[in-house]
């Protein structure tokens, strides 16, 4: 048990950063914030899935995915799904044309449950398909393409445009997806009222708990072996190919590992928001995962989940009282966490003890602007 | 497609294919100017779209203006107008490279990143600037109405001359690039860097350069846009992922593929838009774009340089 604990925290310092951070969110929040603040958190922390997902992917093994949408909405779709069929039961919707149907079936004239509804009125079926639907779908297409050594940005592009795909597919299928209103009015889950208070406190304390123990699952895979080839294969994807890695395999891995995260993250979303709809899925929403991701540390595990959080809170906060300061606000600090702080807020907060000399190499760092060669990203300091 | 009569269909073919020449031309327009951004320099550019927003912001302008101080000058504004769009997105380019982009150079991805804040500020200039409400500038009579080929088919004016724009730009650039010695030190510059320099090319400002011209080109897109659409603060951003994939399946550093797969990508939007309802039309021709990009990643030209 030491042994896997010392493999997990490198330090004292970040098992400490670590078990503060959850008394925070399992103790003093619920305790100093009213249940519908507390929602929200629990909204904002099913993006951590997501960002765990990213640290692995983009941080570590420096694969930016723009889809990370896709797979969040795969995951959250199987969820609601599953809610929007027990809500649709025969004697709540007995004033349709069609009872037993959901009610946005029945506007759009179909009269028959699709094919591919009908598993999803199992709770096991549904589970399974949010873990295995968005991880075999990413590992498809990751297959596809990395074993054809695409990269970089090229990767980044082809999945931003199936994230466009992904939204407007759901979009134009009014009938079948619920379209742009997307699955709302969920009640129930297995006959458990999730609306109610309660339901709202257990979702959030099931939300953390899951999401710490997929922490430390992010931080074990970091710190073993597989983490060390992971960071071969972003800073020399040559030689750990010709040392015998198979790279494309470990890439698609990793890729449809923070799928599965991210489905994870749609299907809590779903349970503590109550609906799911395309504009969560979509261009904007992929990137702003990557955004929560680059402000809290790509490189951190904590630090990512701390970006969601931060991010979201100045989301809500700001864009309600001055909604057009909040895109000018949100645009320049993403510009100057990429081009000065690119280890975002953790990389900052670990910089502090020896905050004179880490700044000095930072300006250096900034100063030496010679465009070097353009295919290859520069190593990333790589401290945590 | 049983209830139209093959006559009907042809003339459907037809006016299909000239609305889809309209994007083709658009779709070609933003994608030279991110053809020379990303597949020569390596960066990519998320705020081009709003480039192409501010080219088009540019003509709205240009328009208001003329019609208050100038009505006389009416039908030959817009001339003047799309090199002024050229010019102001050119200067905001060189102004973008030099403050962001030069130190990113060495990190590809973060790019992407930075210039997406900086199309989120740009986009919202736009609304606190403009407003949110959609603009059309008032176009000159000459590239109002239809040219009518025969019954039952018109063939728009504007879209003719968008597509004479975007060919007059495509020619330029192609000569610029092969025949001068910019273009020169420019295709220099993308091969090998290093050897660049020690021969005594400028790389910074060949990259300074570059960039700007991409955006530059990016403003004629919009200024073209304005033909055929109304402009919104988000215009340019609908833009932007058909335009990276034209650049990606053409071949990211061939010219002749960006205006290869602008076509194809145009043509069977269009087409498949007519047959098929609302999105599904877009929906297919992304699905086939990313499935043929999954088998054939190199694009259509692929470059023969080794990589670097």
């Amino acid at each position: 048990m030491p042994l896997f604990f010392r493999t997990i925290f490198k330090t004292r310092g970040e098992a400490i950063a670590f078990g503060a951070f959850l008394l925070l969110l399992l103790v003093i929040l619920p305790l100093a914030i009213p249940v519908f603040r507390l929602n929200l958190v629990g909204k904002y922390l099913s993006f951590g899935f997501v960002a765990i997902g990213l640290v692995l992917l983009w941080g570590r093994c420096g694969i930016l995915s723009l889809g990370q949408g896709v797979f969040f909405g795969l995951g959250g779709y199987c969820m609601a799904m599953f809610l929007k069929l027990e809500a649709s039961d025969p004697i709540t919707t007995a004033i349709q044309s069609t009872p037993g149907i959901p009610d946005f079936m029945d506007w759009n004239q179909i009269t028959k449950l699709p094919l591919y509804w009908e598993p999803f009125k199992s709770l096991p079926f549904t589970i399974a398909a949010i873990f295995i639907l968005p991880s075999v779908i990413a590992f498809i297409i990751g297959w596809a393409l990395f074993r054809r050594r695409v990269g970089g940005v090229y990767f980044a592009i082809i999945t931003q445009a199936i994230a466009l795909i992904f939204s407007l597919g759901i979009d134009g299928n009014q009938g079948y997806t619920g379209g742009r209103n997307g699955i709302t009015d969920l009640r129930t889950l297995c006959g458990w009222d999730i609306r109610s208070e309660n339901a709202q406190y257990i979702l959030y304390f099931l939300c953390v708990v899951l999401l710490f123990t997929v922490a430390l699952g992010a931080k074990y895979i970091i710190n073993t072996r597989l983490g060390r080839v992971l960071v071969a294969v972003r800073d020399r994807e040559d030689r750990v190919r010709f040392s015998g890695y198979d790279v494309a395999m470990i890439r698609a891995f990793i890729f449809a590992f923070a799928a599965m995260l991210s489905g994870i993250g749609g299907a809590f979303f779903v349970l503590q928001v109550g609906f799911m709809s395309p504009s969560i899925v979509g261009i904007i929403p992929s990137i702003e995962m990557v955004i929560f991701t680059a402000v809290g540390g790509r490189l951190s595990v904590l630090g990512a989940i701390l970006g969601c959080l931060i991010v979201n809170f100045g989301k809500t906060t700001f864009s309600e009282a001055y909604p057009d300061l909040w895109l000018y606000l949100m645009g320049s600090t993403f510009i100057a966490v990429v081009m000065f702080f690119p280890n975002g807020l953790a990389g900052l907060l670990e910089k502090i003890p020896t905050s004179k000399s880490k700044f000095a190499s930072l300006l250096a760092r900034f100063q030496k602007t010679t465009p070097a060669v353009v295919t290859k990203a520069t190593p990333i300091s790589d401290e945590n | 497609m049983g209830e139209y009569t093959s006559e009907e269909l042809q003339s459907i073919f037809i006016m299909q294919s000239f609305s889809g020449l309209s994007l083709f031309s658009v779709l070609l327009l933003m994608g030279l100017g991110l053809a020379l951004i990303f597949g020569q320099m390596g960066v990519i550019n998320m705020a081009h779209g709003e480039f192409m927003a501010l080219g088009a912001y540019t003509v709205y302008l240009c328009s208001s203006l003329t019609e208050k101080f100038a009505p006389a000058f009416g039908p030959y504004y817009f001339v003047a107008a799309i090199a002024l769009a050229f010019v102001i997105c050119a200067a905001l380019g060189a102004l973008v490279e030099w403050l962001m982009i030069r130190h990113l150079y060495h990190r590809p991805l973060d790019t992407l990143l930075a210039t997406w804040g900086l199309s989120l500020i740009l986009q919202q200039s736009y609304r606190s600037i403009f407003g949110a409400r959609e603009v059309t500038p008032t176009l000159p009579d000459w590239l109002m109405g239809s040219y009518n080929v025969k019954e039952g088919l018109d063939i728009p004016i504007n879209g003719m001359f968008v597509l004479g724009l975007s060919i007059v730009v495509t020619i330029t650039l192609m000569t610029f690039m092969y025949r001068s010695a910019f273009g020169l030190r420019l295709r220099a510059t993308v091969q090998n860097r290093k050897m660049s320099d020690a021969v005594g090319i400028n790389t910074g400002k060949v990259d300074r350069l570059a960039f700007s011209l991409g955006c530059g080109i990016a403003g004629i897109a919009g200024a073209a846009f304005t033909t055929i659409g109304s402009t919104g603060p988000d215009s340019g951003s609908r833009y932007i992922v058909d335009a990276f994939l034209v650049v990606v399946s053409g071949g990211t550093a061939s010219l002749l593929g960006c205006v290869a797969s602008a076509f194809g990508i145009a043509q069977a939007q269009s087409i498949l838009e007519f047959f098929l309802e609302g999105t599904k039309g877009k929906v297919a021709t992304l699905l086939v774009i990313v499935i043929a990009l999954m088998i054939r990643p190199q694009g259509l030209f692929p470059s023969k340089v080794r990589g670097n």
